[in-house]
């Protein structure tokens, strides 16, 4: 059964080898003569300019930090609604509880100004 | 479909929990809405909570109890650490009304983020699974990591949060990578049915090795978060960045939640494993022993001397966490009282001598250089005496309550079996004995090499006069609190 | 056709969780930025949920324990990267770097 799956093996074997054989050959093949334009970026032939850390606004990373924790929430609402029918009020009230202390979350980040895009 | 039934729930057990839990969201909301410069009323509320969860406690002292399917348990022993919590954050709150607006970070969240941590602490000290010490371990954490990175924007504070952080989340990894591993080796996540499951029969060898590779993954990621050498480095940088209340909440309740959360993992699920763990654990108790108590020697900073000398006091601990293991009931309970009566004697010194630190420490300085101390006794002779009362007490020099720490650990130990490891510890104890009294001695005798001006405010005036008290009435009186201690039992050792 | 726990073995699962495991462990040794720290931190949890949830499937499958606490590992993962990114984030508003090394002002 396993054998079948001996091609997959293979294949990947071959698929790490041949890209590595013209790299292994042209670093030791190669001339190396590096001048200050060829060590600079490559930016399509234009020069390069700036530094490449760009400063976002930073409600972006807010946004960011914010989504992060909600999305994951979510991880628990949805094994909650599968087993809802066998679950009862008990596992309602407890669900209230977790998602009255996520909207509480969300006052806290509202009123603190974390959602305004100043 | 089958009705999944969910047990009925004891909230005796949870009641602590739950008041801190509430309180704390409660708190988070009205810290949006009071006033900037009132900002004070929110401490003065979260000590409250406080006070009243340690009061909510007491009816149910003495019981034994488990709910939530035995994931939180509810026995002397957990009760006594929630109430050293409850104590040890109160305290910090105190110290923090006036740093906090004297170095310019006065939030409310503070306040909510310490008692949140508090809450993790009693996770830790309660819980009875896997999966709750976890949870717990982690809800103290984070709002440590925060805590630490409070005083923004200064540099220092940002970069020690940082740092506890990168390895606090290392370690984490490890613990949970750790509880993965047991889970596989015996099939379940809850302490005593790891414990049954192991004392019942011998595991096959795979699982074996899965079970002590998980225990070992386990023992160094606690190791990171009691500062157990040589898992203990981040702990002085740490110490010296986050603001200094931070400071002392985490050497006494991070470090004692730690403890409580390892002397259940060790004793109740892997208890029969015990000639295994010992000779590695009394190892790492050795090393720390040596690091933490060297490293301090060579400090000239204060603040990061008593971050090493936390690494060499929980080198005693461990010698009471080795001493909890062992068979034979008796040994194994001594171990466990030792563990707390050390821990307490700690708690009550550290916050003490933190205490100190805070009344001498300028906004925007950051240096805790020791000949800030020199020639405190002429200018602050109630200052000096209370740093000195402290320091002897961590010593261990009697009648201190730091004496009888090391008194029962050292008992514990060697009725354990542990004779040579009991004579490391009175020797690197008198090694520390050597770097408290370089300080003791610059306060009483060297000439102020300047004038640092020392201001005490009423709080933390409270704070200082609660832990001196404690330490004192502790040293001359041990009766009371070895009492207590003995009857703080884990509910499977000797409760049963 | 055999299922799949029978044509792939438990070990083979976990050797895969441990090298995950090592090369996350490896990435937050060696890494000198600090959110590749952090995404190596992320990858020793990931490895943990595989192991979690490989154990469930092969060992437990009646016991939800193991499915569970992946959940809760997912939970606290997030938690923790935010916690992390916004450290990050406030490190390098004051100092125009994100480097472990560069950040040393606390020594000795």
């Amino acid at each position: 059964m396993l054998a079948n799956y001996a091609f997959v093996g293979v294949f990947f074997v071959a698929a790490v080898i041949f890209p590595l054989i013209p790299i292994v050959a042209a670093y030791f093949l190669g001339p190396k003569r590096p001048t200050p334009t060829k060590l600079d970026t490559y930016e399509c032939g234009l020069e390069a300019v700036g530094d490449i850390r760009v400063q976002f606004k930073v409600q972006y990373y807010l946004y960011a930090l914010a989504f992060v924790i909600f999305d994951i929430e979510v991880v628990f609402l949805y094994p909650w609604a599968v087993a809802y029918g066998e679950l009862g009020l008990f596992a309602l009230i407890a669900m209230a509880v977790f998602l009255f202390s996520l909207v509480e979350a969300l006052v806290y980040a509202w009123k603190k100004g974390a959602l305004e895009w100043v | 479909m089958t009705e999944i039934t969910i047990p009925p729930i004891d909230w005796r057990v949870a009641t602590q929990l739950c008041i801190i839990f509430g309180w704390a969201s409660v708190l988070l909301i009205i810290a949006l809405f009071v006033p900037r410069s009132r900002i004070r009323v929110v401490g003065y509320l979260a000590i409250a909570g406080l006070v009243v969860a340690a009061g909510a406690g007491i009816p149910f002292w003495g019981g034994s109890a488990e709910t939530f399917g035995g994931m939180l348990r509810l026995d002397t022993y957990s009760m006594m650490l929630n109430w050293l919590f409850l104590a040890a954050a109160a305290v910090v709150i105190a110290y923090s009304l006036n740093y906090l607006p004297k170095h310019g970070i006065e939030h409310g969240e503070y306040y909510v983020l310490v008692l949140f941590a508090t809450a993790g602490m009693m996770l830790l000290a309660q819980g009875g699974d896997l999966i709750v010490l976890f949870l717990g371990l982690e809800l103290l954490s984070l709002t440590l990591y925060v805590l630490t990175g409070f005083a923004y924007p200064r540099e220092t504070s940002e970069e020690s949060g940082m740092k506890y952080l990168l390895t606090g989340a290392f370690a984490g990894g490890f613990i949970v990578f750790g509880i993965a591993l047991i889970y596989g080796a015996t099939g379940s996540l809850n302490l005593a049915a790891i414990g049954d499951t192991l004392a019942r029969a011998a595991l096959a060898a795979e699982d074996r090795t899965y079970l002590y590779a998980g225990a070992a993954l386990i023992v160094t990621g606690f190791g990171y978060k009691i500062a157990m050498a040589p898992f203990h480095m981040w702990a002085p940088d740490v110490y010296e960045g986050a603001p200094t209340p931070v400071a002392a909440f985490l050497s006494v309740g991070s470090k004692a939640a730690g403890f409580a959360a390892l002397v259940r993992f060790l004793v109740e699920a892997m208890g029969s494993q015990w000639p295994v763990w010992a000779p590695a654990l009394a190892t790492l108790a050795i090393a720390t022993l040596l690091l933490g108590n060297i490293g301090a020697l060579i400090q000239n900073n204060v603040k990061r001397m008593l971050a090493y000398s936390s690494v060499g006091h929980a080198g005693y601990m461990l010698l009471g966490v080795l001493a909890a293991g062992a068979p034979g009931g008796m040994a194994g309970q001594r171990g466990v009282e030792a563990v707390l009566l050390y821990l307490l004697a700690y708690m009550l010194t550290n916050l003490g001598a933190f205490g100190v630190l805070i009344a001498l420490e300028q906004r925007g300085e950051l240096t805790w250089d020791i000949n800030q101390f020199a020639g405190l006794w002429a200018r602050r002779p109630l200052l000096a005496s209370a740093m000195a009362i402290c320091l002897l007490s961590l010593a261990g020099v009697p009648p201190t309550a730091g004496f009888w720490g090391k008194f029962y650990v050292f008992t514990a130990a060697w009725q354990a079996g542990f004779g040579w490891l009991t004579i490391i510890g009175i020797l690197t104890a008198a090694i520390a004995a050597f770097y408290y009294v370089r300080i003791v001695v610059q306060m009483f005798t060297a000439e102020p090499s300047r004038e640092t001006p020392a201001e005490t405010d009423p709080a933390l005036r409270a704070g200082l006069v609660i832990a001196i008290a404690g330490i004192l009435v502790l040293g001359f009186m041990p009766a009371p609190a070895i009492d207590l201690v003995q009857r703080s039992v884990l509910a499977t050792v000797g409760g049963q | 056709m055999p299922s799949m726990t029978e044509a792939v073995p438990l070990s083979w699962v976990l050797l895969l969780a441990g090298a995950l495991f090592c090369i996350g462990l490896f990435g937050a040794l060696s890494r000198r930025n600090t959110v590749g720290i952090l995404l190596g931190i992320e990858l020793m949890l990931n490895a943990v949920n595989i192991n979690l949830v490989a154990f469930w499937r092969y060992l437990e499958p009646n016991v939800v324990a193991g499915q569970t606490f992946a959940l809760f590992v997912v939970t606290v993962a997030a938690a923790e990267a935010a916690v992390g990114l916004a450290m990050i984030i406030a490190i390098y508003r004051s100092r125009q770097t994100v480097n472990a090394d560069e950040v040393d002002s606390l020594r000795g």
